[in-house]
């Protein structure tokens, strides 16, 4: 089964992490890489996403699109990264959520998978 | 077996094959957890309180029941599915009700004071994230089965005390969920024997129900612990949780339950409120403040220590749980019995004036209104 994991930050955890010292901020994506070196082929696919400020919404509004700037969810966690992973159930994603290194939350939700759907991964 | 939806079709099939043949054949030799489960559907509400029916189940109970390995592995299946913590608590509670206890989605409802469409539809829902989410149907992995027993018996212990300190309604209709939870932690206990918290668990239950008859007087009204009559206290229950927490102990791995059952065994084993061993339940106390620092069981704590050192030093450590109990009834009365030890009638008045607001249970109103009456 195919899940994705959506990680989440704060405005304040995108602050810490914007103003870490060089040195920490690497330790932190040593620590991420070796969680997707472990999750092996599981991970099939997923990036980080450039923090919210860097987000522009388009919105349907009676049928129109209008664009507007910001996150489309004036929300206190934003997602700041995925990853689809393939394993056998949840216990096994919610494995992979649990060992998460950088803290947050880690939402987990099954992809439907159906045939001639586009865009795997 | 990995389809929980088919799993529970073929548990139910097994239900309806035991409930055909036990009436015809009588209690087999070995009875399985089937034939538990099969005891209870036929009827069980009104069989309750037969004593034939408690003999009964007695008899399977005293018997060593050797459950069918894959018997047995597939009753686990289905008791962690249940319980899995992706499902909210009270999807898991009327989930274990209906595919572990057997009772009926009306029976349920009747339990929870709501309706059956509202039950019916938490289960139906239950189901589909089961299968939707790709929950698995299996007995959790080593790593994680620690975390996710200490889940199965939350469940236990909320359906539990659900029952027994049934929060509102009309007592009469109720089904006794303690009963209930006490058969599935007694189910429990079979399948996981050498699970010491699990026993601890079962034991607490089985104090607490020892203690049931007393727990009301014949008007109805709720007795407190120091005022029961203890020659009303079912003495088999209590040594058969005694035997159950001897069996925990051997095992040497404390934890909440099996604390919280001992002090209960501690009260139920003192020959009257006067003669309780104090000390050994200030002791327990203190060690299941270090596994689980809560405001509740620092001021069950402060109680016992009242017997021990007396009123003021007890009232300043209940005091000390102002912050997080302010909103807890319990909190008001005790403080309220406290102040009046201690001479000082009108501040206890008010305190039991506060507990009265925050409590719809209508035995613990009738209790609280006939303290403000003294």
């Amino acid at each position: 089964m195919k899940y994705m994991l959506m990680f989440t930050a704060t405005a304040g955890g995108q602050r810490q992490w914007d103003s870490m010292p060089e040195e920490q901020r690497s330790a932190e994506y040593a620590r991420i890489n070796q969680w997707f070196e472990r999750a092996g082929a599981r991970v099939v696919g997923g990036y980080e996403l450039q923090p919210e400020q860097t987000a522009t919404t388009v919105r349907f509004d009676g049928g129109k699109p209008v664009v507007t700037d910001g996150p489309f969810l004036e929300a206190k966690e934003t997602i700041a990264g995925y990853a689809i992973v393939d394993v056998e159930d949840l216990d096994e994603a919610l494995g992979l959520a649990k060992a998460w290194p950088t803290g947050g939350t880690v939402e987990v939700r099954p992809v439907i998978e159906r045939e001639g759907a586009p865009a795997q991964g | 077996m990995g389809n929980f939806d088919l799993a529970e079709e073929l548990v139910q099939e097994a239900l309806l094959e035991a409930i055909q043949h036990w009436p015809k054949t009588g209690i087999p030799d070995r009875p399985g957890a089937w034939l538990f489960t099969t005891a209870r559907r036929k009827g069980i509400d009104q069989a309750r309180r037969d004593a034939r029916y408690r003999a009964k189940l007695g008899l399977l109970e005293g018997a060593a029941v050797s459950l069918d390995m894959a018997e047995g592995d597939d009753r686990l299946r289905l008791i962690f599915t249940c319980c899995h913590p992706a499902l909210s608590r009270e999807a898991q509670l009327a989930l274990t009700l209906r595919a572990v206890a057997g009772l009926t989605t009306a029976e349920i409802a009747r339990a929870f004071i709501t309706s059956e469409a509202t039950i019916a539809q938490r289960i139906v829902r239950a189901k589909r994230k089961i299968v939707d989410a790709g929950i698995p149907y299996r007995i959790p992995q080593a790593a994680d089965m620690a975390e996710r027993l200490q889940e199965v018996l939350a469940v236990l212990y909320l359906t539990f005390n659900e029952g027994y300190l049934a929060t509102g309604g009309d007592l009469a209709t109720r089904r006794d969920l303690a009963e209930d939870a006490a058969w599935l932690a007694g189910l429990l206990v079979r399948l996981m024997p050498s699970e010491a918290e699990v026993l601890g668990l079962l034991a607490l239950m089985r104090l607490h129900l020892a203690r049931n008859d007393a727990r009301f007087d014949s008007a109805g009204q709720l007795v407190l612990l120091q005022e029961q009559d203890r020659r009303k206290w079912d003495r088999d229950r209590i040594a058969s949780a005694a035997a159950l927490l001897e069996r925990a102990a051997a095992l040497r791995r404390p934890g909440p339950y099996q604390l919280q059952a001992a002090i209960a065994a501690s009260h139920a084993e003192a020959p009257s409120w006067e003669e309780t061993d104090w000390n050994e339940v200030v002791a327990l106390y203190d060690a299941l403040l270090a596994l689980t620092p809560s405001p509740v069981v620092r001021l069950n704590r402060a109680i016992a220590q009242w017997h021990l050192g007396g009123a003021r030093v007890a009232l300043s450590e209940v005091e000390a749980t102002a912050p997080e109990l302010d909103g807890y009834y319990l909190f008001h009365a005790t403080r309220a019995e406290l102040l009046r030890d201690l001479g000082r009638g009108p501040e206890a008045r008010e305190a039991l004036e506060r507990a009265l607001r925050l409590t719809q249970n209508p035995a613990e109103r009738a209790l609280l209104q006939r303290r403000l009456a003294v």
